[in-house]
């Protein structure tokens, strides 16, 4: 059965993180598609000025920004909680070669989730990311997306740290697959 | 699986890296871990080069946002068959982007050289040079000669259509250690100094 969340009121705060990454003239957008970022990731592949890829797995996305910020360009990744735990080992290169990350994940596991198969990296995302050495934050008001997506990349991008914003579930429409 | 096949292959490393960095002086080189990274470091170790010594799986998607951050730079991966197949599903993200300016070369000895050379996948029913092509990947070839190494040199040198992928069958070997800076902020470092490119700086509000 097809979903409803495809077709159920969306949050704008996802404009707020596009307006930072046109702000910090993020070029490369890799992803693996999501639910929460489906806006963005539209958004961001209907840019001209901007490559939106699209993974395989999240592990993908760390190698790949890595070797862009060889490159001199910046990117950004977006993911949901469960590909957090994909990407473990991967992390491993950030640390060592002290190459900036920017993280968004949008959480599941969380504030009414439906699916009790996301509880244990609902739970785990927050320590694997400070265990991997990222600056974690995490926003729970619509109002707070802007501000923190600003925070995340000046701290990539000017600091040359990892940085990851978790987005709450509550800020996402509640996926009740047709129940 | 035939484990002796792969002892009397004609390709040898080394031998392989010299003559690609022969080739391609001015490439841009990603090395997966292991026997490809010294590899690549016995044929000159050079600013332009990121030797891997750890992220298994991530050579190909390293190269892959090197080399559309860099579009007119010549981009090649080098890698071996076990970080590869740990990494395989890039090569459908490769085939989707197609930048033009990537090649990859595996260098498939079907072992796991820095563990005991126990036998990859590719020493029995694997053939990567398929995957790649069923990834998507438009060019691809498997290369297992001294003449078919010479063919290829000029496609790994320019910007072609789209990306390529490339198996030399190489043999097993014992070789010595070449060893690249193990620092990885060095490896960045001197690599981000050597290619030339500017970064806008922001202000903070």
């Amino acid at each position: 059965m097809i979903e409803e969340s495809a077709e159920i009121f969306q949050p704008e705060w996802w404009r707020d993180i596009y307006d930072a990454f046109k702000r910090w003239e993020v070029i490369q957008v890799a992803y693996v598609p999501d639910a929460g970022h489906r806006e963005l990731i539209t958004a961001c592949l209907e840019d001209q000025s901007m490559t939106a890829i699209a993974l395989t797995t999240e592990e993908e996305g760390i190698a790949l920004l890595s070797g862009a910020w060889l490159g001199h360009a910046r990117g950004a990744l977006l993911m949901q909680s469960s590909g957090v735990g994909n990407c473990v080992n991967m992390m491993s290169l950030l640390a060592t070669c002290q190459f900036p990350l920017a993280m968004f994940v949008t959480m599941r596991g969380q504030h009414q989730e439906f699916n009790p198969w996301q509880l244990p990296m609902g739970r785990t995302v927050e320590p694997v990311l400070k265990g991997a050495g990222f600056e974690v934050t995490t926003a729970h008001q619509p109002r707070d997306v802007g501000p923190m997506s600003e925070a995340v990349l000046a701290g990539a991008f000017m600091h040359e740290q990892t940085q990851a914003l978790l987005l709450h579930q509550s800020l996402m429409p509640v996926k009740t697959f047709g129940k | 699986m035939d484990l002796k096949r792969a002892e009397t292959r004609e390709l040898h490393r080394r031998n392989v890296a010299q003559t690609i960095a022969s080739a391609c002086p001015n490439a841009l080189v990603i090395a997966g871990l292991g026997s490809t990274a010294w590899d690549v470091t016995a044929a000159g170790d050079r600013d332009l080069n990121f030797p891997l010594w750890g992220a298994m799986g991530g050579a190909v998607p390293m190269g892959l946002g090197l080399a559309l951050a860099q579009p007119t730079r010549k981009v090649l991966v080098i890698t071996g068959d076990g970080e590869m197949l740990m990494g395989v599903g890039s090569l459908a993200t490769v085939a989707l982007e197609a930048p033009p300016n990537l090649s990859i070369c595996v260098f498939d000895n079907e072992r796991y050289g820095e563990t005991g050379m126990q036998a990859t996948h590719t020493a029995a029913t694997t053939d990567l040079e398929k995957m790649a092509e069923g990834a998507g990947i438009p060019e691809t070839d498997t290369i297992c000669t001294e003449g078919d190494l010479i063919d290829v040199l000029p496609r790994l040198a320019c910007i072609g259509d789209g990306p390529s992928f490339h198996v030399f069958k190489v043999c097993v070997e014992h070789l010595d250690f070449v060893l690249p800076p193990k620092d990885g902020v060095i490896l960045k470092e001197r690599f981000r100094a050597a290619l030339p490119g500017t970064e806008t700086v922001i202000q903070e509000q």
